[in-house]
């Protein structure tokens, strides 16, 4: 690091310090979201609406060409080869049999591979995102068991599998750590969550839990889990002279180009990336090595590549979640008052990465409780880049804490929901700051009515044949999160009488349905019916960077988008000059309604765009703006919650668990569109039903290498296991957020595990804390 | 995977005469043989495609189902006769797969399933002696929670993974091949082999042999019998064990028993012992569990199966239980 670079990260940290500071001492007003965005009041219209996804008919016909169906004349095909030692370097490659294969274009190793950086590592600035701090194919070294090591293009698929099957590889294996035991005799350090020490003291946790007359102390555990996203990771690359053309999968489109511009040595504008369709990617759809091998393969061929992974391929190339060891404490009075809360554990990552699994984050804003301690510890093992994934953090460490609190109801005979209301904090017990919007006791009241909790029977004594049945509850959550350096680019065109509106924001579409919500509340937000706005996304050559990730995009592209209308509005205004009813009015009191803009205070002084742009002569207007700084995060603290209910049939003979009931009682501000809201709320309870009961990465600690790469053998729920699960919200509007929404990509995950675990306990009276709950722990 | 030639033959005489050349192999429903191609496990030079030859049910003389090998398997789950006579069978091989697979899947293939053990697969990275004779086994110490508890070797831990197989053990069926030394049959118990310390051979089948058909001797009137099947999941996941049993009653005491256990060893398990333990004795639930404990005297858990005795036996117990009380066909 530059001494100038320094003193720049310097100064940064002495703006960032004195930020933290002065934010949440400052006037709400001062603060966006401090005065309510006006589409919260707005009650009419399409927002809230079940709307299906604009794209889905495209989809369903396959007219959607997502990233392994683009296609480049003189296209080739890309398979790799992956390393099967954990440590080590390669001694040999022997590549003759696969040059010589039908269809082969070109083998490529670290000996012939274009010389490249290393892709900066996620993180290591607001653009990079590069899975380690690896570099790719540039030598010999091995550093995890499944690393990509030669790349085979060919004229057809089936050539270059063949082809990439004849290598010979031979290796000189290095001592290695790919065991827990061995990970944490090597050294235990602190963990650091983007920057952020894992790390929250309030006052003596240890002593008030010693003191306290009823407590709980377990350990729970969760293993490591696979992506498995519909659609396995692949990119089509085509190089014109030194400009790079990518059709990727990916949630963080813009920051993908980057980095692929870094690593390339190329200027930010040679290097555009698209990304319109994504079948799935729950924290996985981001750089991995394949992007960077296929552009040096396409590169070093002179040719275009498709690198489409196997599913085997996205075991080995694609980090997961990593494995948690979490200890939840709680020591409370008689009354089930906490005295004291700790959450602490370790995570495990790669001596190449910074991704501990952040397990207390889902706590820090969970209970009141005079003494807390939470604290995420890591330990280093050789193993492929661990990552985000659904709710990283929340996910598994909900299974630990709302189990831990279960345990606690059972030996305070308080009823588990009450136990958890008894505990609602008033402010955010770690930050102090005041919570922006939390409804959570309503969510839980709503939710035992709809579920029936209170008129439950009693523990361990419902039985059906030779099925016990039981119902269990649990707390999720999630933050609300918005990054910044989102942009919106908004552009009216005159179209027969009237406009369309073209919204152009830099963001991810994975299928959860981004692409229809923002043109919801754009159409909304300008007054137009839903077939005059058109969305552009997805493409790097969009302003702005929005990343699909934290549940912030819906935030992120909300925040940009009414900056960008207000820029809009104040040009619309200096465009309808003086003869317009407009005339003299400020952007502050126009509003945009009905196809145009109508004085707030005097609704009869409006004018449609079409005359706005008629009378200035204009076929369009475009404005472009980025988002507020989201300072809103550091002056309310804000979060989304859930209250989960759950009834199991577990059988007495095989101990096999089957969930027969599921609710989800949302609290996450107001919702956008009905349709795609359940639909991911429901599919995040899936994925908690798969982590709960089946998921788990078979990671052979002998060398490291996964053994289950395939969907016959590592289980996910399938239909027969996904019960009618019934979803309700509060939809109250956080005041404080961009329509008064949250985003809700993660939430649904969170909190489900331990809602069955705590049904299995109840219907059984086995407490099983070691995920996943199969059926010879329980029998 | 690796380049292949691809036959289809015009009859069973001309599959015989490709399928005698080393270096092939029958082609059903593909269901299996084609997923091991991809991943390079299976590398024949020949594919000789029989899934065209005839695919008849046939009633024989004696009562019983001549099945020829070319049949799917949802046919025959579907079968009138299947269902009303031979409830067991339909049951294991809907138990089975997805609906799609065993639309595809052939009585022939079903019977050749390879095992699902995840070194067997892992072409690359892991031992294998069933893949590469003499190489190893990585599962014995690895993960081998799906493998076998029962009649295993130093060689290989590795169960076969089919339902269907496991009913037509219980129903002391009969397997026709054709080969270059001419048309045979062989018992089912004798079909499947266990390792010893050729793991990489499933069956007694030699090369060239062809499995034309499977015949099901009749079940004697008033045998109950059913299959059960314990997973991971609800459906689409191989057996963690499974149960295919017959029983034949005489008041409260038990005329005839027929068990076949499924995920405990590398074939279909037919559990000998345990029959004849139950024989001529009152049909209890203790007696059940006796019989259960006797076949599993001898069961070698490894680090991650050793829930598997219990859980069978346990399930053996539930399944004749459920048979006795007339509670199934």
């Amino acid at each position: 690091m530059s001494i100038i670079d320094s003193a720049k990260q310097a100064a940064q940290g002495l703006v960032q310090g004195a930020m933290t500071k002065l934010v949440p001492l400052a006037p709400d007003s001062w603060i966006p979201g401090g005065v309510p965005d006006p589409l919260i009041a707005r009650k009419h219209g399409l927002i809230g609406k079940p709307v299906s996804r604009l794209d889905g008919a495209l989809k369903v016909r396959g007219d959607a060409a997502f990233a392994a169906e683009h296609r480049f004349a003189d296209m080739t095909y890309a398979a790799l080869a992956y390393a099967t030692i954990a440590r080590g370097r390669i001694a040999a490659i022997d590549t003759a049999a696969a040059e010589a294969a039908p269809g082969v274009v070109l083998v490529m190793t670290h000996l012939n591979a274009p010389r490249m950086a290393t892709p900066p590592v996620f993180g290591s600035s607001p653009s990079a995102v590069g899975p380690a701090d690896l570099s790719i194919l540039q030598d010999d070294r091995i550093h995890w068991n499944g690393q990509p090591i030669a790349c085979v293009l060919a004229e057809t698929q089936e050539q270059a599998d063949h082809a990439a099957s004849l290598l010979r590889i031979t290796y000189g294996a290095e001592p290695s750590t790919t065991t827990l035991a061995g990970a944490k005799a090597n050294g235990i350090e602190p963990g650091l969550f983007m920057g952020q020490p894992l790390l929250n003291e309030i006052g003596d946790a240890e002593a008030a839990f010693a003191a306290a007359p009823h407590k709980v102390d377990r350990t729970y555990r969760t293993p490591r889990h696979n992506h498995n996203p519909i659609e396995p990771h692949a990119a089509t690359l085509a190089w014109v002279g030194d400009e790079l053309t990518i059709h990727d999968a990916s949630q963080m489109v813009t920051q993908q180009a980057q980095t692929m511009a870094d690593t390339f040595g190329l200027a930010t504008d040679k290097v555009r990336l698209t990304s319109p369709y994504v079948g799935g990617g729950f924290g996985s759809k981001g750089l991995w090595d394949h992007q960077v091998i296929g552009a040096a393969a396409a590169k070093l061929a002179r040719r275009p590549v498709r690198i489409a992974l196997s599913r085997e391929g996205v075991y080995r190339v694609v980090g997961g979640r990593t494995l948690t060891e979490q200890r939840v404490a709680i020591g409370a009075d008689a009354d089930g008052r906490f005295q004291a809360l700790i959450h602490t554990g370790l995570s495990v990552m790669t001596p190449q990465n910074s991704m501990p699994e952040p397990f207390i984050l889902g706590t820090q804003a969970a209970y009141a409780a005079p003494n807390i301690l939470l604290k995420v510890e890591v330990a280093r093992m050789n193993m492929l880049a661990n990552t985000f994934m659904r709710a990283p953090g929340e996910a598994v460490g909900t299974f630990a804490l709302e189990s831990a609190i279960d345990e606690l109801a059972v030996e305070l005979g308080i009823d588990p929901v009450e136990l958890r209301l008894r505990n609602e904090p008033d402010k955010d017990p770690t930050n102090g700051l005041p919570f922006s919007s939390r409804h959570i006791a309503q969510a839980w009241r709503d939710g035992a009515e709809r579920f029936g909790w209170h008129a439950r029977p009693p523990r361990s004594t419902r039985r059906e044949g030779e099925w016990l049945v039981g119902v269990g509850c649990a707390t999720g959550t999630y933050p609300y999160y918005r990054m910044p350096g989102a942009e919106a680019r908004i552009t009216l065109t005159r179209d027969g009488d009237g406009v369309k509106a073209l919204v152009e924001v830099a963001a991810a579409e994975m299928g959860m349905g981004t692409s229809t919500t923002t043109a919801i509340v754009a159409a909304e937000r300008l007054g137009l019916p839903l077939d005059r706005v058109e969305v552009g996304y997805g493409d790097s050559a969009i302003p702005g960077a929005i990343m699909a990730g934290g549940s912030q995009q819906t935030a992120a592209i909300g925040a940009a988008v009414i900056a960008a209308q207000t820029a809009l509005v104040g040009d619309l205004i200096k465009l309808a000059g003086n003869d317009s009813p407009l005339a003299g009015l400020s952007p502050d009191e126009v509003g945009c309604d009905d196809g145009g803009l109508g004085s707030l205070a005097d609704p009869t002084r409006r004018e449609s765009y079409a005359s706005i742009l008629g009378r200035s002569q204009r076929d369009s207007v475009s404005a472009t703006k980025a988002g507020s700084l989201p300072l809103e995060t550091m002056h309310w603290s804000m979060h989304s919650h859930s209250a989960l209910f759950c009834e199991v049939r577990v059988n007495t003979v095989t101990g096999e668990t089957r969930v027969s009931r599921f609710l989800g009682s949302f609290d996450c501000g107001r919702i956008l569109n009905l349709k795609t809201a359940r639909s991911q709320f429901r599919g995040g309870i899936i994925m908690g039903l798969g982590m709960a009961l089946m998921e788990e990465t078979q990671f052979d600690e002998r060398n490291g290498r996964i053994m289950n790469p395939s969907l016959a053998e590592y289980h996910i729920p399938v239909h027969l296991d996904v019960p009618e699960i019934d979803v309700i919200w509060t939809d109250i509007p956080d005041p404080h957020a961009p329509m008064g929404a949250h985003g809700i990509g993660e939430i649904g995950i969170t909190g489900v595990a331990a809602a069955v675990a705590n049904a299995i306990y109840d219907a059984t009276g086995t407490r099983v804390r070691d995920l996943p709950i199969t059926l010879d722990k329980v029998i | 995977m690796t380049p292949f030639d691809y036959a289809r033959p015009i009859d069973a005489a001309d599959a015989l005469r490709r399928g005698a050349i080393a270096g092939t192999a029958y082609l059903g429903g593909g269901t299996n043989l084609v997923d091991l191609m991809r991943e390079t496990v299976a590398r024949p030079e020949r594919l000789v495609d029989v899934s065209g030859l005839p695919a008849a049910i046939e009633e024989t003389e004696d009562g019983g189902l001549l099945i020829a090998a070319a049949v799917r398997n949802t046919a025959l789950a579907e079968h009138r006769i299947v269902r009303a006579r031979y409830p067991l069978l339909s049951r294991a091989i809907l138990a089975g797969a997805s609906a799609q697979i065993r639309n595809m899947a052939t009585v022939g293939g079903n019977l050749l399933q390879r095992t699902r053990c995840t070194y067997f697969y892992d072409t690359e990275g892991s031992r294998c002696n069933k893949r590469q004779p003499g190489s190893g086994c990585d599962a014995r110490e690895g993960f081998n929670r799906i493998h076998a508890v029962l009649g295993g070797s130093d060689a290989c831990v590795a169960t076969h993974p089919s339902d269907m197989c496991v009913a037509l053990a219980a129903l002391d069926a009969t397997v026709h091949v054709d080969g270059p030394a001419g048309p045979r049959t062989i018992p089912f118990a004798d079909f499947h082999r266990l390792p010893g310390d050729r793991p990489d051979r499933d069956t007694n089948l030699e090369l060239g042999d062809l499995v034309t058909a499977v015949a099901l001797p009749p079940l004697p009137a008033g045998t109950r019998s059913t299959y059960r099947k314990v997973r991971d999941r609800a459906s689409y996941a191989f057996a963690l064990v499974s149960v295919a049993t017959t029983l034949e009653l005489e008041g409260d005491r038990i005329k005839q028993v027929r068990i076949a256990f499924g995920g405990v060893a590398h074939k279909p398990w037919r559990a000998m012992r345990a029959e004849a333990a139950l024989l001529d004795r009152p049909a209890t639930h203790q007696a059940f569990l006796d019989a259960a404990a006797a076949e599993f005297v001898d069961a070698r858990p490894l680090r991650d199966n050793a829930f598997k005795p219990a859980l069978a036996s346990r399930t053996l117990a539930a399944v004749l239980e459920e048979l006795a009380m007339g509670d199934a066909a």
